[in-house]
């Protein structure tokens, strides 16, 4: 067999000549220190690679060793909780090897080969089984059970079966026969290739939503089980915040957390403070639902790549079993960038701003594989995709931004004038929108309330109306307005403040349940139609003002605790007082 | 092994067939018996390409020899670097003898790994009210100026060195690494000054790398720099604020070379990797387990034509946590520091201010502060619009709170030190302009305990 060796090197980008059995996305290790990198393209003379680690030291001539696997990923119990590098490399064991900084050429395994992991076999001898079935459960966290599926490509009968037990990943607790004779043995890993998609059998239609707590999405703007979200903004209007808020409090069973060129501190923060924050729910400390990869900026260009392809593929993987995961990618654009980096190494044709022209297919084909689906096991599970946009110069007209606006069905957009008088969440309500209404409409008329659909429509048409009021208010001021004109500037403070506006530093308003956020919009509606109808009396609005009732029902969110909702009855009566009080004034 | 003959020069990169270079290797270039370095930038089979410090004028084909060290660029290290001047290459130039060698470092340092590093929690008081209030430094944080040509960021960056202090438990040891980068001699020389009169200079490693010295420099002077602070924070414990002026002329200068590389260029010119080289300078602040020091980064960029959405400032705040930006409309104002707090933020800030840090109300009043000032901006085009006569007594009082927060809060002497308290006994003062009512950011409890209604006699 002829033998790699390198024939080009620039920066993260190699050429390798001399072997010509590559195949495309196959792993492979470089040279002394076995840097590992990844077939991009494939010549007749020669083959080009991206390495994933600093290439410093690399020369002409290094031998490159193939693998003859895809770059994949180990799939198994010990991945929840865990944080690791772009390409699944536990940043824990990188630290006990390389200490405070990340050195080249470290290898460890994905997953701890020694912990035992109590595991409970359900499948029985004799058992037919397939691709997906699940033969075994383990504990894996406080939260998750993993469920130990037959891998691809394997079916047949069940010879041998290990008891229940206590055992570490490699044990084998199960031999398959196929109908040809062959053997497999079934452990408690698999591998995947993490560019292709695991499959299911169907891609099912959407219809509960990914409940966040966060007002501002589960009442204006939800998102569904299985859907797709981008939030765009600038530096500064608090991307990684809704991140964080979103990982913190919606109710997926999974988080995958992906760090994807962003800043060392905040993959720390997040560390730090879900092992410590406790999920409303379940009890459990939130990093037991949490896998966090962290690529942060400094890190190499290629693994950034393919960070959020390994997310991807972890998401998929407890999907399968069927749970509901959902995936922050902060940020996509960071990602971009990185396609663009390459491409430019590879001297490859630029199309708009120097992104690489196959930018809108690999964003396609990333957040397709996002959805609600049946299992092959017959499980139903979802992945939920949240991928923040950083657009150059905040503008949202630019390549990343445009092209992820085709293949999402929800646009938070978050607005620098809101983020800059320290309005979070800074999303704005005029320029977002949801595709799911429709969808989940029957879910919130069933669970929530029949006229949560009415009440979401109207405050944002109040909210549209005050946008256009305030067209006339920056020209001439408010004071000329008529009343009920006014009115609607009052009752559009109450709503952007007490509602919209949530604190996510504030022990209760960080996660507010639905019915809460029911109430409140019912609240502040009847608000508006007992002042309607004392304007259309004569009252001016200065004497309502005067009333101090729209301060109060303001502070509903800090004064009503999530635990003690009744106290939400009482502002209707409140707000009858302060009708009757000014009715006959 | 030495090379004799080169195949292609042009004004920074020298071209030799066949060499057995490693890549990112540091080369020696002898040229008519003066010695300069040079760093493999790529290889190919015939042809390795080597960028050059320095300059390229007295290289022909045939009277350079090329020696291969083998080692990627290293620095020497030892406590001894403080108050010490050195140029962009790290060769000392204050007259004194070279660096007593206590071990080499790389200068292109590695990613720090994540799980290693500690989250900044603790401030930096640095006596000036509208970062102290508002957009609070914390140790480990990186908070870059956005200036613009002509604005006085050099004297608030001076001002932050001389008066930035740990705190109370503060018997740390506190260090300051300063980088410059293309910038004017005038520049250099204030700074120098500036630590020569509040007599930290003994403290003081100084990078300098002007404008008219070579491009390929600059792209190491900023590594030097850093790799000195984390030798010093992480091995010697000490607490190291790096100042890094001025980024732009960086970034000018990364775009230089690519293009003399013949790289496919991206936005505005800038090679694709700006983003990626900008993180592997500002990545490298921090705080890691292990060790009581820190590094704290303070660059300065100016803004191309006060534009904070040219890809310079706008990939540095995306990497940053945060960024305090100036304005040229309150320079004109004659308000020093001129910092446009709306734009301002630290993303670090929340977590090391508070009741155990600072005051329980810091917070509060903070967005108190931002979203009163920024309703400002609507009420002064209001204003402009309609007069300021014709604005209801509200509206007034807008103005008013906009006018002295800029006049008292934002504006002080260039020596004036406040300490945290008083800064934030100062943000209640002017807030009591405003009628209680507006204050909406604020919780009743608080607003109980520290609004008092001022008028303008108080000033």
């Amino acid at each position: 067999m002829s033998q790699a060796i390198i024939t080009k090197i620039n920066a993260t980008v190699l050429t390798v000549s001399g072997y010509d059995d590559f195949h495309l996305s196959e792993m492979v290790t470089i040279g002394e220190k076995k840097l590992i990198g990844e077939v991009i393209k494939i010549n007749k003379s020669n083959a080009i690679i991206q390495v994933f680690e600093d290439t410093s030291g690399l020369k002409l001539f290094d031998k490159v060793y193939p693998s003859g696997k895809a770059l994949s990923v180990t799939l198994g119990p010990g991945i929840i909780g865990n944080i690791f590098d772009g390409i699944e490399r536990p940043l824990v064991s990188i630290e006990k090897q390389s200490g405070i900084f990340i050195s080249s050429g470290v290898h460890v395994s994905s997953l701890d080969e020694e912990k035992l992991w109590p595991v409970e076999i359900i499948a029985k001898l004799g058992d037919f089984v397939k691709h997906g079935d699940i033969i075994a459960t383990v504990r894996e966290t406080s939260f998750i059970v993993n469920k130990i599926m037959i891998p691809e490509n394997i079916s047949g009968q069940i010879i041998e079966i290990a008891d229940s037990g206590e055992f570490n990943i490699k044990k084998i607790l199960a031999v398959v026969k196929n109908k040809d004779g062959e053997k497999f043995e079934i452990t408690m890993t698999q591998t995947w290739p993490i560019r292709i998609v695991r499959p299911t059998c169907k891609k099912k239609s959407v219809n509960r939503p990914l409940i966040t707590g966060q007002r501002i999405i589960d009442s204006m703007f939800p998102i569904a089980k299985g859907g797709i979200a981008a939030i765009p903004g600038g530096f500064g209007t608090g991307k990684t915040m809704m991140q964080h808020q979103l990982a913190k409090w919606s109710d997926a069973d999974i988080i995958v957390y992906i760090g994807c060129g962003e800043r060392g501190n905040e993959m720390t923060q997040v560390l730090e403070d879900f092992s410590k924050l406790i999920d409303p729910r379940s009890g459990c400390p939130l990093m037991d639902r949490t896998v966090l990869i962290a690529n942060t900026s400094n890190m190499p260009v290629a693994a950034r790549e393919a960070s959020i392809y390994t997310g991807i593929t972890i998401a998929e993987y407890y999907r399968d079993m069927g749970y509901h995961v959902a995936i922050m990618a902060d940020s996509t654009s960071r990602w971009a960038e990185a396609l663009r980096e390459l491409s430019g190494r590879l001297e490859e044709m630029p199309a708009e701003e120097g992104f690489p022209a196959y930018l809108a297919s690999r964003l396609a084909s990333f957040y397709e594989r996002a959805g609600y689906v049946e299992n092959l096991n017959g499980s139903e599970g979802s992945i939920t995709i949240i991928g923040a946009v950083s657009p150059q110069g905040g503008d949202l007209s630019e390549p990343v931004t445009q092209n992820t606006k085709r293949f999402v069905r929800c646009f938070w957009t978050l607005d620098r004038s809101l983020a800059y008088a320290r309005h979070f969440p800074a999303i704005q309500w005029l320029t977002s929108y949801t595709e799911y209404l429709d969808d989940l409409a029957l879910w919130y008329e069933e669970n929530v309330g029949e006229n949560f659909m009415d009440n979401r429509n109207q405050l944002l048409k109040i909210l549209n109306e005050e946008s256009e009021l305030m067209e006339i208010v920056k020209l001439i001021g408010a004071d000329v307005l008529p009343d009920n004109q006014k009115l609607i500037l009052q009752i559009s403070k109450v709503i952007r403040l007490g509602f919209i506006q949530q604190n996510a530093y504030h022990n209760f308003d960080t996660y507010v349940p639905l019915e809460k956020q029911m109430k409140m919009m019912d609240i502040i509606l009847y608000l508006y139609e007992k002042s309607k109808l004392l304007i259309n009396i004569g009252i001016p609005m200065r004497v309502l003002n005067s009333s101090g009732i729209y301060d109060k029902v303001i502070s509903i969110k800090y004064d009503v605790p999530n635990d003690n909702l009744q106290m939400l009855d009482d502002y209707f009566l409140q707000i009858d007082n302060f009708y009757d009080k000014y009715k006959n004034a | 092994m030495e090379f004799i003959g080169l195949n292609e020069v042009n004004s920074s990169f020298i071209i030799l067939e066949n060499s057995n270079a490693a890549y990112d290797e540091i080369v020696e270039i002898k040229v008519n018996g003066h010695k300069k370095l040079g760093k493999v930038v790529q290889i190919e089979q015939d042809k390795t390409i080597i960028q050059v410090f320095g300059n390229n004028d007295d290289v022909s084909l045939n009277n350079t020899k090329i020696k291969f060290t083998g080692q990627p660029m290293k620095m020497k290290l030892s406590d001894e670097i403080l108050g010490r001047v050195f140029n962009g290459m790290g060769q000392p130039i204050d007259g004194l003898n070279e660096i007593y060698e206590e071990c080499r470092r790389n200068i292109n340092g590695s990613s720090i790994n994540p799980v290693s590093r500690t989250y900044p929690k603790n401030y930096i008081q640095t006596g000036i009210s509208a970062i102290d209030g508002l957009t609070t430094l914390i140790r480990g944080q990186k908070l870059p100026i956005f200036s613009g040509n002509g604005l006085p960021h050099d004297q608030l960056a001076a001002q932050i060195i001389r008066q930035a202090t740990l705190g109370i438990n503060s018997n740390e040891k506190f260090g300051i690494v300063f980088a410059a980068m293309g910038v004017k001699y005038d520049v250099a020389d204030f700074f120098k000054k500036t630590f020569e009169e509040s007599g930290a200079i003994e403290r003081v490693a100084m990078f300098l790398n002007l404008a008219n010295d070579s491009v390929a420099e600059r792209i190491i002077t900023p590594r030097l720099a850093l790799t000195a602070a984390e030798y010093l924070a992480y091995e010697k414990n000490m607490h190291i604020l790096v100042v890094l002026t001025d980024m732009t002329a960086y970034a000018e200068a990364l775009r230089e070379i690519s293009s003399s590389k013949g790289e496919i260029p991206s936005r505005k010119g800038y090679p694709g990797y700006l983003y990626s080289e900008l993180a592997s300078l500002f990545e490298r602040a921090g705080i890691v387990r292990g060790t009581s020091g820190s590094v704290t980064q303070i660059p300065i960029l100016t803004m191309p034509n006060d534009d904070i959405t040219h890809p310079i400032p706008d990939l540095t705040g995306y990497i940053t946590e945060g960024q305090i930006v100036l304005d040229r409309s309150l320079s004109q104002k004659d308000i020093y520091p001129p910092i446009n707090i709306l734009p301002s933020l630290s993303r670090l800030m929340k977590d090391g201010i508070g009741k155990d840090f600072t005051r329980e109300d810091h917070q509060d009043l903070a967005n108190q502060i931002f979203s009163a000032y920024a309703h400002v901006n609507d009420v002064r085009a209001l204003a402009s619009v309609i007069g300021e006569d014709e604005l209801n007594e509200l509206d007034k009082s807008y103005i008013k709170f906009g006018k002295f927060f800029e006049q008292y809060y934002l504006g002080q002497g260039k020596f004036e030190n406040r300490s945290i308290i008083e800064t934030i006994d100062l943000g209640w003062k002017i807030l009591g302009l405003l009628p209680k009512s507006e204050l909406d950011r604020v919780s009743t409890k608080i607003l109980d305990k520290y609004y008092q209604p001022t008028s303008e006699s108080d000033f």
